[in-house]
């Protein structure tokens, strides 16, 4: 199966039942998946004419009571990001998923990158916070697609799983797994009487009920500073009590966010620390660092927001070095890792920018070896 | 024509332009081996355009995970354009068996490059289109990376009618091209 493809399908399992899109490379397998798909399972799938409108149509979808997603790359991601500010500020769960490719701008379209992960974090203006997952198998598409409707069903925020061309394309041996096998979570929705309902409070665990419009509960989504009923609020209380919230929700649920696996990390001296497709570089390079009788070991990082902080601390503070090796120019997650470690760590990068796969031979290089 | 098996596991890379179908050849055979209990990866290498431009499709077969996803050392290569042959002719200096199209690419010789007329053929055969697949049936006869009944019954799983029977054809073809040689592979 491609990955593309356990996207889409682990959507489905997640309970999607809606997709607006507009087909991108090198993400449209996603959209022509769910055109064939949707209409078997009661679903709608609509091709809007822009990513704007996607976005737009799956943030009403959703607030309709649906699981709601579409799929794009660099150019659409660009365009959904006002929306996506939206999304968050109404708290409206919805699913993204952004296969990366090589830019600036429309760059080469068919070609990998990973030059997308601040964007991932700070596409959007004004102080806002996101779940971003990124997979590096064909399996990992399927699930962390499903873990992505979860978090977003449960925490009320837009959650993007975020891997690169070379995955989104890449084929192999999976099957998924039966219903009910994996978990599958839906959003809370009120049950007390519609005129005292308040979509904008928040229970312990961080986060209110949704309820569907269309249904008995009437409310008001903004993309403006609203209280907790959703009516505009320009109280200084009531603003630090929402922006501290929306950034909250996620914080105190963080050793739930954030999902890492570690390869070989007990004794290792030299720590990779990876994402997506260079995963898998770090993995065959530390895997020959191990038979030249170095101690390497990996530790990859599936979800990128928020920043697996703890765990690159605890392994960073243990290892002689740190590789990062990433598919963009600046060392986008590298920068993250250094601030964790501090100036003082010696923390080796390695980037390739052309629209070609980092090697486990171009890891080795900057070991020396 | 000689070629190095090593049994365990299979790198192979699919090159050519845009159109000739290798993604397709390289899914295809990726199939044919999970049909077998083997693990596979597939991936690809194209440009935007969708006829013309190198085109790669690499796949692995292996019987142990694949941590690494693209082909490092490849057991064979296949080209069909004389872009593509130029840029992996000099794979077959190190050992690496090169099956190549004669019908558009300059006629080389080497102990490890095998060349076939294979568009020619394929379109004698009565559908160009196929090429993909005659070739793919000559390089499964050559290195028994997979059985060519497991590529058969994923012919007859993906294509219907008239189009099943042309490929079933070419693939036969392709493994008739090998079979009248003497020798079709050499344990390393």
């Amino acid at each position: 199966m491609q990955g593309n493809q356990a996207m889409s399908e682990g959507a489905i399992y997640a309970g999607a039942k809606f997709f607006a899109g507009y087909p991108i490379t090198p993400s449209s397998e996603i959209a022509e998946e769910c055109s064939k798909v949707m209409l078997k399972i009661g679903g709608i799938y609509m091709q809007m004419e822009d990513e704007i409108a996607s976005i737009a149509a799956v943030i009403g979808a959703s607030l309709a009571g649906a699981k709601a997603f579409t799929a794009t790359s660099g150019p659409g991601f660009s365009l959904m990001q006002e929306n996506l500010g939206l999304a968050v500020m109404g708290e409206v769960p919805c699913v993204v998923i952004d296969v990366q490719r090589r830019g600036p701008s429309t760059g080469l379209s068919t070609k990998p990158a990973q030059g997308d992960v601040m964007q991932l974090r700070w596409g959007r203006h004004g102080d806002q916070a996101v779940i971003a997952l990124c997979p590096a198998t064909v399996a990992e598409c399927f699930f962390m697609t499903v873990k992505a409707f979860n978090f977003a069903e449960k925490f009320r925020v837009p959650v993007i799983v975020a891997p690169d061309e070379i995955i989104g394309h890449m084929r192999e041996n999976f099957s998924p797994p039966a219903p009910g096998e994996v978990e599958v979570v839906d959003r809370k929705t009120p049950s007390g009487p519609p005129r005292e309902y308040l979509p904008f409070t928040a229970d312990p665990d961080g986060v209110a009920p949704l309820a569907s419009y269309g249904s008995d509960y009437v409310f008001h989504v903004s993309s403006s500073m609203h209280g907790p009923d959703g009516c505009s609020n320009n109280d200084p209380d009531n603003a630090a009590w929402r922006v501290a919230q929306l950034h909250r929700k996620i914080e105190m649920h963080r050793d739930e966010i954030v999902i890492c696996k570690t390869f070989s990390t007990e004794d290792a001296d030299i720590l990779l620390i990876a994402y997506g497709a260079t995963t898998r570089a770090s993995r065959a390079a530390a895997l020959e660092l191990r038979k030249r009788g170095v101690g390497a070991g990996v530790l990859q990082l599936i979800t990128l927001w928020p920043f697996a902080d703890k765990e690159v601390a605890m392994l960073g503070a243990r290892a002689k070095a740190v590789i990062v090796p990433e598919m963009n120019y600046g060392g986008q997650i590298a920068g993250e890792v250094q601030k964790v470690l501090g100036s003082g760590a010696d923390i080796r990068r390695v980037n390739s920018y052309n629209g070609e796969i980092i090697t486990p031979q171009d890891i080795l290089q900057v070991m020396k070896m | 024509m000689k070629i190095k098996n090593n049994e365990k596991r299979y790198e192979v890379i699919l090159a050519g332009s845009g159109g000739q179908g290798l993604v397709l050849s390289g899914i295809m055979l990726g199939e044919a081996a999970v049909l077998e209990g083997r693990v596979v990866v597939q991936t690809q290498s194209y440009g935007i355009a969708s006829r013309g431009g190198l085109s790669l499709a690499e796949v692995i077969i292996d019987r142990e995970e694949i941590v690494y996803q693209q082909v490092q050392t490849p057991d064979i290569i296949l080209t069909l354009t004389e872009e593509a042959l130029e840029k992996f002719a000099p794979y077959a200096d190190k050992g690496i068996a090169i099956f190549y199209d004669t019908t558009l690419a300059k006629v080389r010789t080497g102990e490890y490059l095998t060349g076939y007329p294979f568009t020619q053929i394929a379109s004698d055969l009565g559908n160009v289109g196929s090429v993909n697949i005659l070739s793919l049936g000559a390089m499964i006869t050559a290195l028994p990376m997979v059985k060519t009944e497991s590529l058969a019954q994923v012919i007859r799983k993906r294509f219907r009618g008239q189009a099943q029977e042309m490929n079933l054809a070419m693939l036969q073809a392709g493994a008739d091209l090998i079979r009248k040689g003497e020798r079709t592979w050499e344990p390393s």
